[in-house]
């Protein structure tokens, strides 16, 4: 076997082009996927629980806001999808049917209200997503913010004007109601004036209007006391509390990195696996080889190992590379190597199938572009993108395919805080087992046909 | 080496239809007919890369030399590097010898630096030939071997292939060339559409030509091949 390995690597060095495109082409793929993961997708399915009383109204100090319904102000930046309970917005987000869910609380207008008192409390709304994936981690996280982007403004704007009543009431004086009891202000302004009035003599008999000053004072500190939290709350009036239903995402570069990995991965092994065991085929080799040189099983073996040590080389060139502009875990560097290893198996059997039944090397490199990918772009598509029974079918899809599982072990590689990689590398010793016993088959009929 | 009952099948068609066949060590056996007659499938069962649908193969040690119709040449290696790989998948016990010897077989020292791809249809041939006869096997099949050679290397493959069966090898090749098997062929095996129509010398085949179409006396041997071919319903 190892003589046959040496006679492909002699051959892939006398096609200097094919040795670039192999590279070079992932590289490109790479970078349109990029691209692809940073662009801004289209209105999310979310899953909308509004648990606020009808009728109820946010009023911030006096003033109250007018009565548009939440529903139509959420519902016109997203796609809402109405669910009975908490335990059906949960289930639709665990299923990938909804991106995320929203629910906003009974007592979130009590809360908001509460901003313009004394006591002021945090309103909070709810979000339950499933960051199965860093992209939709991301497309969730934009649209939250969005979101409550403009609810906060509208909600800073009346409490700014309620604030700034506060102060006026400090510059100017006036009355003020604590308790139900009033209490008259004098004001900054007219506590000026009289204190420049009794400046230039302070007589015994002036003390009582010095008395009130002082009281003034102290009022004046806390009335700033409660126009302080108030002021701070104009950062952000509603507080978020997100929780996930599923573990926790690599970071958004990392995971493009595994992407771009991956598809270094998947175009090299895929390609040169398949090419080379077409080449054989429109060489004539074939029937010499397997004529009592070597066994078939033995040729696919030795065309699955070049696939999975070619692999290993260009990906690993790739990921160091990459570590010029983002600083990588070394330390998993073993991780690595079993996660390459075992993408490029089940993508070298893939490609051990796909050799063996096309004709020729130019059929079967235009074939696994073909199949390959497509298959990579869906494998990229998070749930809630799209409808639930298309998700299930691409779902489906994308698991008989070793892109997908691949690029799964790559990420948990990768990241120490990514999905663990044990599944994944099960997935790919299946797929490989599959499509090399799909490949085995196909090779009974490749000489004769 | 002899083959019993040879049947073969590609989807309805039937390729071989009951072929027996025997070869004495040293013999030098044509395999002749049109085209579509199964005469490279005969081969290739007998080869081993293609298996029977019916029938049965034997030879003495399984030590089979295959030279296939078309180059089974890897055309982006050289000369040499084509030679060395099949004599180290031959696990030959002194490959870098071997190569040696059949690059002085072919003629083909001076060019054993070239990419195969360089070479012409002739010469690589000479290379496809050589590397099935680098195990030395003790029965070496070929497939229309002379196909793409000029005279002067048809001649010398010719020789070359006498005397290994001088020597001792069984050769079973394939060829259109009536005359061609007329010269080399000891013992002539006649086929059509996937039939045994005649197997016997040269000689005996002129025999049953000129009984079976007096008609065709006075022209060649091969006119007169075809029209035995016709007279039997070919």
């Amino acid at each position: 076997m190892r003589w046959l390995l040496l006679k492909d690597l002699q051959i892939l060095r006398r096609s200097p082009l094919q040795a670039a495109l192999l590279v070079a082409y992932p590289v490109l793929i790479a970078l349109l996927i990029g691209f692809a993961i940073s662009r801004d997708p289209g209105q999310p399915r979310v899953a909308f629980l509004n648990e606020i009383p009808q009728g109820a109204r946010i009023a911030v100090g006096e003033a109250k806001l007018p009565s548009v319904g939440v529903d139509d102000r959420i519902c016109g930046r997203v796609d809402c999808v109405d669910v009975e309970d908490r335990d059906e917005a949960i289930a639709k987000v665990r299923s990938g049917d909804v991106l995320a869910a929203l629910i906003l609380p009974a007592n979130l207008i009590d809360r908001l209200n509460s901003l313009s008192t004394l006591n002021p409390e945090t309103p909070e709304v709810e979000v339950i997503v499933n960051q199965e994936d860093p992209v939709k981690a991301r497309v969730v996280d934009d649209r939250i913010t969005s979101l409550l982007g403009q609810a906060n403004l509208l909600v800073a704007r009346q409490i700014a004007r309620e604030a700034g009543r506060y102060l006026e009431l400090t510059v100017d004086g006036g009355s003020f109601e604590v308790l139900g009891e009033k209490i008259q202000i004098l004001g900054l302004r007219a506590g000026t004036a009289i204190l420049r009035e009794v400046r230039p003599t302070v007589p015994p008999r002036l003390r009582g209007e010095l008395d009130r000053m002082i009281r003034f004072g102290s009022l004046v500190g806390d009335n700033l006391d409660v126009a302080a939290p108030l002021i701070d709350r104009l950062a952000q009036p509603i507080a978020v509390d997100k929780q996930s239903v599923s573990a926790p995402t690599p970071p958004l570069d990392v995971f493009a990195i595994a992407v771009a990995a991956t598809l270094t991965l998947t175009f090299v092994t895929l390609l040169l696996v398949a090419g080379s065991l077409a080449l054989e085929r429109e060489e004539n080799t074939f029937p010499r080889l397997v004529g009592g040189l070597v066994s078939r099983t033995s040729l696919l073996g030795e065309k699955v190992g070049l696939g999975m040590a070619v692999g290993l080389v260009v990906t690993l060139l790739m990921l160091a590379g990459v570590q010029l502009f983002v600083g990588l875990e070394w330390s998993r560097f073993g991780l690595w190597l079993v996660a390459i290893l075992a993408g490029g198996a089940g993508l070298g059997a893939a490609g051990a199938a796909l050799g063996a039944t096309a004709r020729d090397v130019r059929a079967v490199s235009l074939l696994a572009f073909m199949v390959s990918l497509p298959v990579a772009l869906l494998s990229l598509v998070p749930s809630g993108a799209v409808g639930p029974t298309l998700y299930d079918a691409i779902r489906v899809l994308t698991a008989l395919f070793p892109f997908k599982p691949a690029l799964q072990a790559m990420t948990a590689a990768l990241d120490p805080a990514g999905p663990g990689i044990g599944r994944p590398l099960l997935h790919l010793a299946i797929l490989a087992i599959a499509y090399g016993a799909i490949a085995r088959v196909a090779l009974r009929r490749f000489a004769s046909a | 080496m002899e083959a019993r009952g040879l049947v073969k099948r590609y989807g309805g068609r039937k390729a071989l239809r009951g072929i027996d066949l025997v070869a004495e060590p040293g013999e030098l056996v044509a395999v002749i007919g049109p085209n579509g007659a199964g005469k490279t499938t005969l081969l290739s069962i007998l080869a081993g890369t293609v298996k029977p649908d019916a029938g049965e193969v034997h030879s003495p040690n399984g030590d089979v030399g295959w030279v296939p119709q078309q180059a089974a040449l890897y055309r982006r290696l050289t000369v040499e590097e084509n030679l060395l790989l099949f004599a180290r998948l031959e696990k030959h016990a002194a490959p870098r010898e071997a190569v040696e010897e059949m690059l002085d077989l072919t003629g083909l020292r001076e060019r054993r630096a070239d990419l195969v791809a360089r070479l012409s249809g002739g010469n690589q041939q000479r290379i496809n030939i050589a590397i099935g006869l680098l195990s030395r096997p003790v029965i070496l099949l070929l497939d229309e071997p002379s196909v793409g050679l000029d005279p002067r290397q048809r001649a010398r493959l010719w020789q070359f292939v006498s005397g290994l069966a001088g020597g001792g090898t069984t050769v079973i090749f394939s060829t259109h060339d009536i005359q061609e098997a007329e010269r080399y062929g000891q013992r002539l095996l006649v086929l059509a559409d996937g039939e045994a129509l005649f197997d016997g010398s040269a000689q005996e085949l002129r025999g049953a030509v000129r009984d079976e179409t007096p008609e065709a006396a006075g022209t060649d041997f091969e006119t007169a091949f075809v029209a035995f071919l016709q007279h039997r319903g070919h």
